[in-house]
């Protein structure tokens, strides 16, 4: 099983171009563990797209930046999409790609009871990236991502959630795991090797 | 390159060129990742069967082409959005505008009219309404007619509430409004002093000259160029010492007007300077 997972890794994913991260309920205390092991020199963009409280943008950039050397900000409309940095969708407003690699802002009605929705950036990441990106949905308590994770697996992109066994809250993973097809399941001390393999 | 979509991007630039030429309602300068899934949404929503037939429908039929702006338009709002913005209006912008015998005030992209009663309700508890002005406009005239009734959904009343609360409103809101089933129907006396029109930002020029221009939440969705061009319009709008407010992710910042603007602490309103 594990060599098998492997494989599938290294011979699918040869140019991540970007790595978004979704999560809800329970995936805070994931990224903060995951991301002090990450490389310092990931030739990709991470985007990070989490539901959370409006009006804490500020705290989440400044918990994340204090785990890692890459440089952690929030994600502004119409900004350049860069390798080597983590972007947070803000708070209360859905986070889509532009075919130029910029990001847009939307503030159109709520998806899964959500904004940032999960599916729309997935979705949006999806259609820019195609098969040159990663998407990784973690612990959560909505099934928000999972349409995306589709799409993304559609697009020829990958797939990877955090084993719902590993997971504070585990609908978001395992309705995932019932609904797509997901490439990786992770327990959360492998997700640091996971993603720097895929550099 | 893969296309897995209803429509594929080369046919959202197709409807862009139809809806210009037909309509002469140009898009060309919105943000295409937006902008498409809008166009899918409604696509989606109205359970079309083909591109083919989408795009005859909305060239021929006048009706359909009313919807299709009104639906790939975002028209989500609510009334004391971001409490600190109003906090501020309330506190600074409107007493220092409250010193001029008359005061114009441009609420650009309205759409179905919260944030217009929600100044109405500061100017007036300002005891500024009767010498204020405020025209409300939106490139779509459906939410022009729901924004001029003053009724909104009684089940968002409570977060407007707090909103208002929140942003140093001293009354009970519910004196505001009367409950009519579902709806809460606003006082008249708050839209006397408005005036609802259309208004495009893209073709449309400028038709006034204001000392308040608030457009929150609209620049999000064009391209830079048609930022800046829509940044120009307000500020050949706007009186000497006027102010300028842009939704919470939006900034004056880089664009060919910034260096005449100066911003007012840490809300997104700036003042003109010169």
């Amino acid at each position: 099983m594990e060599e098998n997972q492997l494989k599938t890794n290294y011979t699918l994913m040869k140019n991540c171009r970007a790595l978004v991260i979704g999560g809800s309920a329970g995936s805070l205390e994931v990224l903060l563990r995951v991301f002090p092991d990450l490389r310092e020199d990931l030739p990709f963009s991470i985007i990070i797209v989490v539901h959370r409280k409006q009006g804490t943008d500020f705290l989440l950039a400044d918990l994340i930046s204090k785990k890692t050397k890459l440089e952690v900000k929030e994600a502004e409309e119409k900004e350049k999409i860069m390798v080597g940095t983590v972007y947070l969708a803000p708070s209360d407003y859905h986070l889509l790609i532009e075919r130029d690699g910029s990001f847009s802002l939307d503030y159109s009605e709520k998806i899964n009871y959500s904004r940032p929705s999960i599916d729309v950036t997935f979705q949006s990441a999806a259609e820019v990236y195609e098969e040159g990106l990663v998407c990784l949905l973690l612990s959560g308590s909505n099934a928000d991502g999972v349409n995306g994770l589709i799409t993304v697996n559609s697009y020829g992109g990958q797939t990877a959630v955090q084993d719902p066994e590993s997971a504070q809250v585990d609908y978001m993973p395992a309705q995932a795991i019932a609904r797509a097809e997901v490439n990786r399941i992770l327990k959360i001390e492998e997700m640091a090797a996971y993603i720097n393999s895929l550099a | 390159m893969a296309q897995l979509t209803a429509i594929s991007d080369e046919q959202v630039e197709i409807l862009i060129g139809d809806v210009l030429e037909q309509y002469g309602y140009d898009f060309t300068g919105y943000s295409r990742a937006s902008l498409k899934r809008r166009v899918l949404r409604l696509y989606g929503l109205d359970k079309q069967v083909s591109f083919a037939e989408f795009r005859y429908r909305i060239i021929s039929d006048n009706g359909y082409f009313k919807r299709f702006v009104e639906q790939i338009t975002v028209n989500v709002t609510e009334m004391f959005r971001d409490p600190g913005f109003y906090r501020t209006l309330r506190t600074e912008v409107l007493p220092n505008l409250g010193t001029y015998p008359f005061i114009r005030i441009w609420l650009a992209g309205c759409s179905t009219g919260e944030e217009a009663y929600s100044i109405a309700i500061l100017l007036k508890e300002l005891s500024l309404l009767q010498k204020s002005l405020i025209y409300a406009t939106d490139i779509n005239p459906t939410v022009l007619e729901k924004a001029a009734q003053g009724l909104f959904p009684l089940s968002q009343m409570k977060q407007y509430s707090e909103n208002y609360i929140a942003s140093g409103g001293p009354q009970d809101f519910s004196s505001y409004y009367s409950a009519n089933y579902s709806l809460a129907k606003f006082d008249s006396d708050l839209k006397e002093k408005m005036i609802f029109s259309t208004h495009n930002l893209v073709s449309d020029h400028s038709f006034n000259e204001f000392q308040l221009i608030l457009c929150r939440n609209v620049l999000i969705y064009f391209d830079r160029e048609l930022q800046y061009k829509v940044l120009q319009l307000f500020d050949s709008s706007l009186d000497n010492l006027g102010y300028l407010a842009l939704g919470t992710k939006e900034t004056v910042d880089f664009s060919p007007i910034s260096k005449h603007y100066k911003r007012l602490g840490t809300e997104k309103i700036w003042r003109k300077t010169s």
